[in-house]
């Protein structure tokens, strides 16, 4: 398999405070990869970094050959790179039925049409979109007023109204109950799986990540101290005594 | 599209219009020209403020631009209504989009401050340039066309103007550019996530809003056959933003009533008090306090406890 993403030495400081520290990375095409670390290792900062939320001070980034460096988010995302956050972000006064409608809108290029009622366009895939992560029913519903979960669920289905390739998913599960989180990720390992997606993820369920990963990265202070497969993950004596021993003890 | 039933409530007030001449005192007339031209000028605003989440307070600049601008084609350059009007609201779509590209750089208090300022710079060359604008004198004895100048020609041209514009806006408004402006107001992070350059949206809505600003001003400066200083004030935009948030930013027809009713209140309060300015302190409070979605959402609430759809 070749490389999806590449990112070299990678460096991002806030105020003298260094949150990504000379990563090196490789995303191989297809795989699915979590980033996992305690809170406040950079797990977020590493993705605004990719998706062009923030600029990072060295390093570079490319995209099947394309470099992302100083690329904005609305190009990002047109490359073929579609990511959900950790803290709802939605259209909290649109529609579900809208939240996502807009978003295939944007994909296509028609936030200049002056003149075609938007509510009258994608009215069909915006409903499979739906069906796809389970809100067909509450679509007329504010997505403001949406459970914590459900609001979850319709960023992702904004994710994948970008049509993407590559799929960052930052905390999907986080405030979920443990049902939510067992539908959700059986819901994404399917979508991933049948749109041929690359995903990576970053998780605080050790069950989760543990469950779909084919590879792991282990983020600490800001630097990547292990990448590779979960058993060689789960064995790495420093992952052990910086992370996951914290776990065992708890 | 349209709902069916929007289209028909839409058709039975602007017949309800045409016919006000009819049984209209001259008065009634004239009050409603001007209530119609500030209608326009409030849902221009809206654009911007509703739709896309943008508070300008320099509105009145693009207002006062249409209107000197048609004044002075119309009058000192002698052009046909024909082509005077539609080169004023252009001219003012042309500089709302000169000052909207540096304000869409900034954001929230920041972009309110520069539009103010823009609209300052407006103001003063209309002040100083005398020759052209007639300085604080106003730009007075506009030149009408015959079959506009009697009251109620004007008032069959006014409704006319501003009806297409008002329906020009509602397409606008609905459309897909429109829906994305609202995710914007939503969310701006966001779309910029699902691949919308808001800056350059921002800047769109911002031209959008000032060219239709400029043709309420146009048709309010023909209106009082003269355009003055006060028109480019700050007070304006003030007046302007105050009838948008009366009546709703959240709806697309609330403008349309906030400008009615804070017109005629306006109007009334004057016959019979010189406190215009304290009864206008009043409304704010009590938008500010009770009212933050206007007169249409305060509609609103009313059915939802009503238990009507």
């Amino acid at each position: 398999m070749t490389a999806m993403l590449s990112i070299d030495g990678l460096w991002k400081s806030f105020a003298g405070f260094v949150a990504t520290r000379d990563v090196t990375f490789e995303l191989l095409a297809g795989e699915t990869h979590a980033v996992i670390g305690p809170n406040g290792a950079g797990k977020t900062t590493f993705f605004n970094l990719i998706t062009g939320h923030l600029r990072p001070d060295k390093g570079s980034v490319s995209f099947e050959g394309r470099d992302l460096v100083g690329l904005p988010p609305q190009k990002i995302v047109r490359l073929g790179i579609a990511r959900s956050f950790q803290r709802i972000n939605i259209y909290p006064r649109l529609t579900v039925f809208e939240n996502v409608q807009v978003a295939l809108i944007a994909h296509e290029g028609q936030q200049w049409n002056l003149f075609r009622p938007g509510r009258s366009l994608h009215r069909q895939g915006t409903q499979e979109l739906l069906e796809l992560v389970g809100l067909a029913s509450e679509a007329e519903e504010t997505a403001g007023e949406l459970s914590y979960g459900k609001q979850k669920q319709l960023e992702l289905a904004i994710a994948l109204a970008s049509q993407p390739r590559l799929l960052l998913l930052d905390e999907p599960t986080a405030g979920m109950s443990p049902q939510e989180t067992g539908e959700t990720i059986a819901s994404v390992r399917d979508i991933v799986k049948a749109r041929g997606l690359t995903l990576l993820f970053t998780e605080h369920d050790m069950s989760v990540v543990f469950g779909i990963a084919e590879r792991i990265s282990v983020l600490h202070h800001g630097e990547i101290i292990a990448s590779g497969t979960p058993d060689a993950v789960r064995n790495d004596p420093e992952v052990k005594r910086v992370y996951l021993g914290e776990h065992a003890h708890g | 599209m349209p709902q069916r039933r929007d289209l028909i409530a839409s058709a039975i007030v602007v017949l309800l219009l045409a016919l006000l001449p009819l049984a209209g005192s001259r008065y009634a007339i004239d009050l409603t020209t001007e209530v119609m031209i500030y209608a326009l000028f409030a849902l221009s605003l809206n654009v911007l403020i509703g739709f896309t989440g943008n508070i300008s307070f320099g509105h009145a600049a693009y207002f006062a631009i249409g209107g000197y601008a048609c004044a002075i084609l119309l009058t000192t350059y002698g052009w046909p209504l024909a082509l005077a009007l539609p080169a004023a609201v252009v001219l003012a779509g042309l500089v709302a989009a000169v000052v909207g590209y540096f304000c869409v750089r900034l954001t929230q208090i920041y972009f309110a401050m520069l539009t103010l300022a823009f609209a300052m710079l407006v103001w003063g060359v209309a002040f100083k340039w005398k020759e052209v604008t007639g300085g604080d004198d106003g730009f007075t004895g506009i030149k009408m066309p015959e079959i506009i100048a009697h009251h109620v020609g004007y008032f069959y041209f006014t409704l006319v103007v501003v009806a297409a514009g008002i329906a020009a806006l509602w397409v606008i408004c609905h459309s897909a550019f429109g829906l994305t402006l609202v995710a914007i107001r939503e969310n701006s992070v966001r779309a910029g996530f699902i691949g919308v350059d808001t800056r350059h949206m921002r800047w769109a809505a911002f031209t959008v809003a000032g060219t239709f600003g400029g043709l309420a001003g146009a048709l309010f400066g023909m209106y009082h056959r003269g355009m003055y200083i006060e028109n480019a004030f700050w007070t304006e935009s003030a007046n302007v933003l105050i009838m948008v948030l009366l009546g709703g930013i959240y709806s697309f027809i609330g403008p349309i009533i906030g400008a009615a009713v804070l017109h005629l209140l306006q109007t009334f309060t004057n016959q019979y008090t010189p406190y215009w300015p304290t009864v206008l302190g009043l409304i704010l409070l009590v938008i500010v306090m009770v009212l933050p979605d206007g007169l249409i959402g305060l509609v609103r609430r009313v059915r939802a406890r009503g238990g009507r759809p």
